[in-house]
């Protein structure tokens, strides 16, 4: 045995586990960030989750309607193991966890000592600190199912109540805190009325339609929402998200493969509707966002369409280019969660996005495929200014926020 | 070389871990099956803290002569180390990735002597 014998530190955390500090947990992004610099990068996180459900006897105080609000409260007040108040959903299909192997996504219970500020103001702050990011778009989780809602109603009630909550209690708490507000999408009047209502609230910096529902984003009702939309140039982002029950899914037995088809599935058909009813042509100022999708969908639609456009153009008259120019010109990607299992796979992906201008990065935390800032600087073909484009400074371009 | 001490043998339950940091280094030393096991703490993923994972056995389902299949089963003997940033699986004994071979821990040489476990960087 060598002369010398060193005493090592035992780290904090030997197992992690559902009550491990966030800031435990991305303690090695941290370290990531000290080497490569990042300080010295603007970094803004396009895609970033909160857990609403925990504030749901919160939320529903801010239900307009006094007779909802009143079953709402008495609901959550009065029913023990019930799910919350008027959500649909998977209830408990919620198999993200892979059985307890990623903790982080089954729950986060970790302490939050800190009374000043509400607690997802605390837990986004230690997010944001393990990922050195300088500002962190937060989404809800479970109210992504909300486009299937059997009561459009309910919708409208309760993105609505949660806007309001969400500003007043997180957005207002934090500069670098932001959100695409809540759009009820099944009720196109209801939409302009958000976008009305909330382009000037603190910390919207964009409007969000989650992306699981059966509404043709191209239909008449929706144009006075985009011309709304491009007027206060705010960006609308596509959220996607899966849905077991969607009868094509229902034959994936795998968490896995339904996962992976569904979060790309609802983006592809709107971006197909999208793109071939010529809005990016109607709107070409509106900054459409495709947000946690990936980015393999991408090259694989572009090819589709353009292949079986120029074979028909008579269907798509409007298109006065390939619908790939519109895709690449006009659209703009989360990356999060980035395929590179096939890295020359990417590069082409990238180039054909023109990933420079139109890749924004994106954490998705804490979901159990998170993508950490590193995924980005670390890729071997792109420039620095490409990567620190899509680290950050692709989204204060578009959200025009302070550098 | 460098030579670290880790603790005494009886300080390891059957399947406790140290997880230890020396300088920016960091490492898992794993007891299992009464052997010592040391696995430097960066996921051959994306650097995620592997050895502050769950341990499972390796999933398996069998299939029968007919082709068909029915319940799944860890397999006997099997003890997997599990990341918890995304999931990534390691025998913890070859530290072999369950799904792609090629990917593997970082290894860290462990020795035992008079009753205490070292790692050698
Ligand atoms: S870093 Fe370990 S699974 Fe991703």
């Amino acid at each position: 045995m060598d002369a010398k014998i060193s005493i090592p530190r035992e780290l904090p955390v030997q197992e992690i586990d559902v009550y491990t500090d966030t800031r435990d947990l991305l303690a090695h992004s941290r370290r990531e960030a000290r080497r490569k610099g990042f300080e010295d990068w603007l970094i803004c996180d396009i895609d970033a989750h909160h857990v609403e459900t925990v504030s749901w006897h919160e939320i529903i105080e801010y239900i307009e309607d006094p007779v909802v609000r009143d079953q709402a409260l008495m609901y959550q007040k009065e029913r023990i193991g019930a799910p919350p108040y008027g959500l649909n959903g998977d209830l408990g299909l919620r198999y993200q966890d892979v059985g307890g192997r990623i903790p982080h996504q089954s729950d986060r219970r970790e302490k939050v000592t800190e009374t000043d500020v509400h607690r997802d103001v605390t837990l986004t702050r230690r997010a944001m600190e393990g990922f050195a990011c300088d500002y962190m778009v937060v989404f809800p989780t479970p109210m992504l199912f909300l486009g299937m809602h059997p009561q459009p109603e309910m919708e409208v009630w309760l993105g609505r109540a949660y806007n309001r909550w969400l500003i007043d209690k997180v957005l207002s708490a934090d500069d670098r805190i932001k959100t695409l507000a809540y759009i009820p999408f099944n009720t196109p009047k209801e939409a302009e009325r958000t976008v009305e209502e909330f382009s000037d609230a603190k910390g919207v910096i964009g409007f969000c339609v989650t992306s699981t529902r059966y509404k043709p984003v191209h239909h008449n009702d929706y144009m006075r929402l985009y011309a709304m939309l491009q007027e206060r140039n705010m960006p609308l982002a596509f959220h996607a998200g899966y849905h077991w029950q969607d009868p094509s899914l229902m034959t994936v037995n795998r968490f896995l493969g339904m996962h992976a088809l569904g979060f790309a599935w609802c983006n592809i058909v709107h971006m197909t509707n999208w793109v071939l009813n010529g809005i990016p042509e109607r709107f070409p100022n509106l900054k459409s966002i495709w947000v946690e999708s990936g980015l393999a969908w991408v090259p694989f639609l572009m090819q589709r369409l353009d292949d079986q456009f120029l074979m028909r153009p008579s269907e798509a008259p409007q298109l006065k280019r390939l619908p790939s120019d519109y895709m690449r010109e006009h659209c703009w990607y989360t990356s999060q969660p980035m395929e590179t299992t096939n890295m020359k796979a990417l590069e082409v992906t990238l180039e054909m996005i023109n990933a420079e201008t139109q890749l924004l990065w994106a954490s998705d935390w804490p979901h159990f495929d998170f993508d950490v800032p590193s995924v980005i600087f670390d890729l071997p073909f792109l420039s620095e200014q490409a990567r620190r484009n899509i680290m950050g400074l692709n989204a204060a371009r578009i959200f025009d926020l302070k550098r | 070389m460098e030579t670290i001490r880790i603790g005494r043998i009886e300080d390891f339950g059957e399947r406790d871990r140290k997880v230890i940091a020396h300088g920016d280094v960091e490492i898992g030393v794993f007891r299992v099956d009464g052997e010592f096991y040391a696995w430097h703490n960066d996921c051959a993923h994306r650097g995620g803290p592997v050895c502050q994972g769950r341990l499972y056995g390796r999933v398996e389902e069998p299939v029968a002569e007919d082709g068909t299949v029915g319940a799944l089963r860890y397999k006997p003997g099997s003890l997997n180390i599990v990341c918890p940033w995304h999931g990534y699986e390691y025998d913890i004994r070859t530290g072999v990735n369950q799904g792609h071979p090629a990917l593997r821990l970082r290894k860290a040489e462990v020795q035992v002597t008079n009753g205490e476990v070292y790692v050698v960087l």
